[in-house]
């Protein structure tokens, strides 16, 4: 009855907020390609200089190509040689390799930043022997470790299985994407009230019972944000791993190869640059979607 | 056998530094099976407390605990008491249903004789509309109405209640203590209940304990005689004996305070 008229308001104000957030980011695209075109039609063809730093980048064809030269040039084959395929499709290719790959790094990151968190609240000496080196791991730079991690997994080699570089580029994306969901996740299982808990108590559940129906429950609206920082470290990391480890079929081979051609073809470097953002794009995406089925874990956020 | 048999029951908290507060001093109490007790006081009298060493939320530091003649732990893991606290302490991410369920679920209850059970504890707390509503859909006293049914899931013979109606505004509050009397006719528990206010103690109780803090004592213990639970209504509470009883209950709480601070000085009743 009254219960009724608040939450017929509240839906009509959810569908106008949640249109607004596309709108927004439409606009904010349609800007981003105008500033461009607008800086290249007016900006110094040397660039804009202090002393002798470039500020900003040179306006000629090579350095900034035109939204629309990079656009036909998709359409156009990847290779002036006979049978070779569209650059679009080309880059497409790549991308679902390089998704791929960042699925798989994510899936592995996200197991292991969980069974960390949960280990580190399960047991307080974890939690202080544990923690520091989780935030120290995350200091090492990537390209100190990608070798490492393909010679390591050179060694391996168990009956029929073998290791092989795609497997490393993996490795090392879940590397980059445990620590947000370890952290996220240590704070969600650690969020619920002492009344919730002093509760399970008085029913005589046990730790894993209470992990179950209370703590994994309280932890979603910390784990959401965290899985999908995790899935943007995944896509960055399996793209910058396919360069340092040296895989083909990703948009990170693909960035550095097409680099090479830049001063003769401008625009087609520009192809797996917007490969390995569609990547990204569809990452965020597919978090935000799982985020739709476990809307009733985030009711607290409403009320709250 | 009493559902609660408190003897000898102290309990000390260490806070920072060494220093000690006596919360509770060798308190004992009985509650015999179908009983109504209040526990009264002012704040800092252990009355919580207390509450929460029957509950094995906290253990003792001397004297004994028993609930139905086992110790309090064991009579927790037996779950051989239903309890509910000022806060509702739903899962928002239940339903009204899923909460009452909560502690069936734990228990190994099958899924039909689950929500055979809920239905029927909605039914007792007038809530059976808003079976799958979410707890944020609800208004404060729906809540705790839940959290009633909730704590009546396992049909325990002994109800624990820390102030559940303390958050709740006054006339929803007299509603829900009407509620509750009848409630408990029905289900015939005992029940230990901590509260503020003196006159829902009496209207609730058999037996109304006052306690007094600094160290936690048991001050007084008034019989209310206003007849059994089923009786009891609304035209009870402009009752003669009501009043009586009200009165009783307050000269227990101020009439001893009055009379230990004379000595001290004049001043500590003026600022009182």
């Amino acid at each position: 009855m009254t219960a009724a008229v608040p939450s017929l308001s509240l839906r009509a104000k959810s569908t106008n907020a949640r249109v607004r957030p596309y709108v927004f980011g439409a606009l904010g695209l349609v800007l981003l390609a105008l500033v461009w075109e607008a800086y290249k039609a007016v900006g110094p063809a040397e660039g804009v200089m202090i002393g002798d730093i470039t500020v900003l980048p040179r306006t000629s064809d090579i350095a900034m190509p035109h939204l629309w030269t990079m656009w036909e040039r998709l359409g156009e084959p990847v290779t002036s040689a006979a049978g070779s395929p569209a650059l679009w499709f080309a880059v497409l290719q790549a991308a679902g390799f390089t998704l791929g790959i960042a699925a798989v790094g994510w899936l592995v990151g996200v197991s292991v930043g969980m069974l960390l968190a949960i280990v580190m609240q399960r047991f307080r000496t974890a939690e202080s022997a544990l923690l520091p080196w989780v935030v120290l791991s995350q200091t090492v730079p990537l390209i100190a470790i990608a070798p490492l991690v393909k010679r390591w997994g050179a060694q391996i080699e168990v009956g029929a299985f073998d290791w092989e570089d795609w497997m490393s580029v993996a490795l090392i994306a879940s590397y980059l994407a445990f620590f947000p969901v370890s952290i996220g996740a240590l704070r969600g299982l650690g969020s619920p009230d002492k009344a919730h808990l002093e509760l399970m108590h008085s029913y005589a559940a046990g730790w894993w019972s209470t992990l179950l129906r209370l703590r994994l429950p309280a932890s979603v609206p910390y784990l959401l944000p965290a899985l999908r920082l995790a899935a943007a470290n995944a896509v960055i990391g399996t793209v910058v791993a396919e360069v340092s480890i040296g895989l083909r079929g990703g948009v990170g081979r693909m960035m550095v190869e097409f680099a090479s051609a830049a001063s003769g073809d401008p625009a087609k470097p520009w192809a797996p640059i917007f490969g390995a953002v569609l990547v990204g794009l569809i990452a965020a995406g597919v978090v935000i979607v799982l985020g739709l089925f476990v809307g009733r874990y985030r009711r607290g956020e409403v009320s709250a | 056998m009493n559902a609660v048999e408190v003897t000898g029951v102290s309990k000390v908290f260490r806070v920072a530094k060494g220093a000690e507060v006596v919360a509770l001093d060798s308190v004992s109490l009985s509650v015999v099976p179908g009983e109504f007790v209040s526990l009264i006081g002012p704040s800092g009298c252990g009355k919580s407390t207390l509450l929460r060493l029957i509950a094995d939320l906290d253990q003792p530091t001397a004297g004994e605990v028993l609930v139905f003649g086992k110790s309090a732990r064991q009579a927790r893991i037996d779950q051989d008491y239903g309890i509910a606290f000022q806060q509702a302490g739903l899962l928002p991410w239940r339903t009204v249903t899923g909460n009452i369920e909560l502690p069936l679920e734990l228990h190994g209850v099958g899924k039909a004789a689950r929500r055979a059970r809920a239905q029927d504890l909605l039914a007792l707390v007038g809530l059976s509309d808003f079976a799958d509503r979410y707890p944020d859909q609800l208004s404060g006293g729906m809540q705790q109405r839940v959290a009633i049914a909730r704590s009546l899931a396992e049909s325990p013979e002994l109800l624990l209640m820390d102030e559940p109606f303390g958050a709740l505004d006054e006339m929803t509050r007299e509603r829900m203590q009407t509620e509750l009397v009848r409630i408990c006719a029905e289900t015939g528990a005992a029940v230990v209940f901590v509260t503020h206010s003196i006159p829902e103690a009496v209207y609730l109780s058999s037996r109304v304990v006052v306690m007094s803090p600094r160290p936690g004592r048991i001050q007084e213990v008034v019989t209310v005689g206003l007849g059994s639970a089923g009786t009891r209504d609304d035209a009870l509470r402009e009752d003669a004996a009501f009043f009586a009883s009200v009165k009783a209950v307050r000269e227990a709480l101020h009439g001893d305070a009055v009379h230990e601070k004379a000595p001290h000085s004049v001043r500590g009743v003026e600022t009182r």
